[in-house]
């Protein structure tokens, strides 16, 4: 058995005086694909913010690829991490974001190949070619040239998941990525997640409300309230047989609201 | 009857001047205002300091007085200034401190989704900056840049009391000299507000231009 590539170890986070996230623990392994699920401020999105170092822990430790992540080691003692060891962390993690966060003034393939260029010098021959492979996989070739202002909300999230994979991480963190899109773009974004779950061996770490899609999806996945993993387990454990009141409680609500499980 | 075509010729050359001390002006205060503009959200308190007080001094005093001190009070310091670079100094250093607000407006008007966009891509500070900020803010800052340079071409009257023959100095010239107070002033007036309408236009198409694309109507 291989070592986990992420390791979460008793990390707390307060804003202002509400604790987000309160001594939490978790492991997750290689090419594992995670789904976070529970009511919101339960604190599933900032645990991805924190990955993405978007947010800073206020006690703890995380591993990341082997590594600290917010900390460094130098002759055996745990520094700070500095934003040159922040950077380097960084290249193992892309995120995709709620609101897509496209970059506006720039056409589609120049929000994909920007990354590459800058970052790890790719010449822009090369950083469009891959930009090429990358929309051709989420089926945007066609829009390569359109700006961003022009693509229905299912387009822009699909152009969003290529610019992150452009950088190719390890982790891709994916934020409730279809939570602001109308109903009937949602699945080609699930498609193209489906895709990629299928044809990469990268880890995935999925928050969303889409619990159809988080049953299909996932290979394992973990009920969050109020800062603490309350239940996990398998897809099936958790939605068909929950053991936990309040994953009972949050999954009856969540059907009762329309949600597909 | 009173020689006119000589004194249109004199308020024509006023024009250049006027024309060249805006153009001067506002390169320097372009270059203050995203100096300062800049400074002011360093991450380095020495830098934050310099910009503030930058901004605050020549925010906080008058044109006038900046002129005179650049032409009459420099020169105690050994640096002698010709009108036109006390002219330029004065009015850019003025209205490059009310730009750097608007720089510094303009960047933090940028959401915070487009930061957090660059920091998952690993970006850099400067690079974030420089390819994703700075153009969207840039935009933001035109039409305010529009108003500022208008008041700096308004501005330029001051420097006809260093003798520089701008347009003002230029209609005293013929008022003197004629003892007619309208026709000259009038036609300065004519001109100054047909080169500040030159500004407006010229902003107002640059704008057009760098919004093309970000409504997703015109490509």
């Amino acid at each position: 058995m291989s070592a986990p590539i992420i390791k979460i170890d008793g990390i707390s986070k307060s804003f202002g005086t509400f604790k987000v996230l309160d001594g939490l623990s978790m492991q997750v392994m290689p090419g594992e694909k995670l789904a976070l699920i529970g009511p919101s401020g339960s604190g599933k999105t900032t645990i991805l913010r924190i990955l993405m170092t978007l947010e800073r822990i206020d006690s703890g430790h995380i591993q990341v690829d082997g590594e600290q992540l917010y900390h460094m080691e130098r002759n055996g003692r745990l520094l700070t991490a500095d934003e040159r060891h922040l950077a380097k962390m960084r290249q193992k993690i892309g995120m995709v974001f709620q609101l897509f966060n496209l970059f506006p003034h720039k056409c589609v393939i120049d929000n994909v190949t920007l990354a590459p260029m800058l970052t790890k010098a790719m010449p822009r021959a090369a950083a469009e070619k891959r930009a090429m492979e990358l929309l051709d996989m989420v089926g945007m070739v066609d829009k390569a040239k359109a700006m961003p202002a022009q693509l229905s909300g299912g387009q822009k999230q699909r152009v969003a998941i290529a610019r992150a994979l452009a950088l190719s991480p390890k982790i891709m963190l994916f934020d409730e990525v279809t939570s602001a899109l109308d109903p009937e773009l949602v699945d080609e974004v699930l498609n193209v997640m489906r895709k990629l779950a299928a044809e990469t061996d990268m880890t995935m770490l999925l928050v969303t409300h889409e619990m159809g899609f988080a049953h299909d999806f996932a290979d394992r996945v973990l009920f969050f309230d109020r800062g603490r993993i309350v239940e996990e387990g398998k897809p099936d454990e958790i939605f068909r047989h929950p053991k936990q009141e309040r994953t009972q409680g949050f999954l009856k609500k969540i059907i009762a609201a329309g949600h597909r499980v | 009857m009173t020689q006119w075509s000589g004194y249109f010729g004199l308020i024509l050359q006023g024009a250049l001047v006027t024309i060249e001390l805006t153009l001067m002006g506002s390169v320097l205060a372009l270059i203050m205002a995203f100096l300062a503009g800049l400074g002011r959200l360093s991450r380095f308190f020495v830098l934050r300091a310099l910009a503030t007080a930058y901004i605050e001094f020549f925010r906080g005093t008058s044109i006038f007085v900046q002129l005179f001190w650049a032409y009459f009070v420099l020169p105690f310091a050994g640096i002698s200034l010709t009108p036109l670079q006390a002219g330029v100094l004065a009015l850019g250093l003025n209205v490059g401190a009310y730009a750097a607000e608007v720089v510094r407006g303009a960047i933090k008007s940028i959401g915070r989704e487009q930061y957090e966009a660059c920091t998952a891509l690993n970006l850099g500070r400067w690079q974030a900056m420089r390819h994703i900020i700075l153009p969207q803010a840039l935009l933001v800052m035109l039409p305010t840049f529009g108003n500022n340079a208008i008041e700096l071409l308004k501005a330029t009257a001051v420097v006809s009391l260093i003798s520089l023959a701008d347009l003002t100095f230029q209609a005293q010239v013929v008022r003197s000299q004629t003892g007619n107070t309208l026709v000259p002033f009038s036609t300065i007036l004519v001109i100054y507000f047909v080169l500040a309408l030159l500004i407006s236009w010229g902003v107002r198409s640059l704008e057009r231009r760098m919004a093309r694309g970000l409504d997703g109507v015109r490509v």
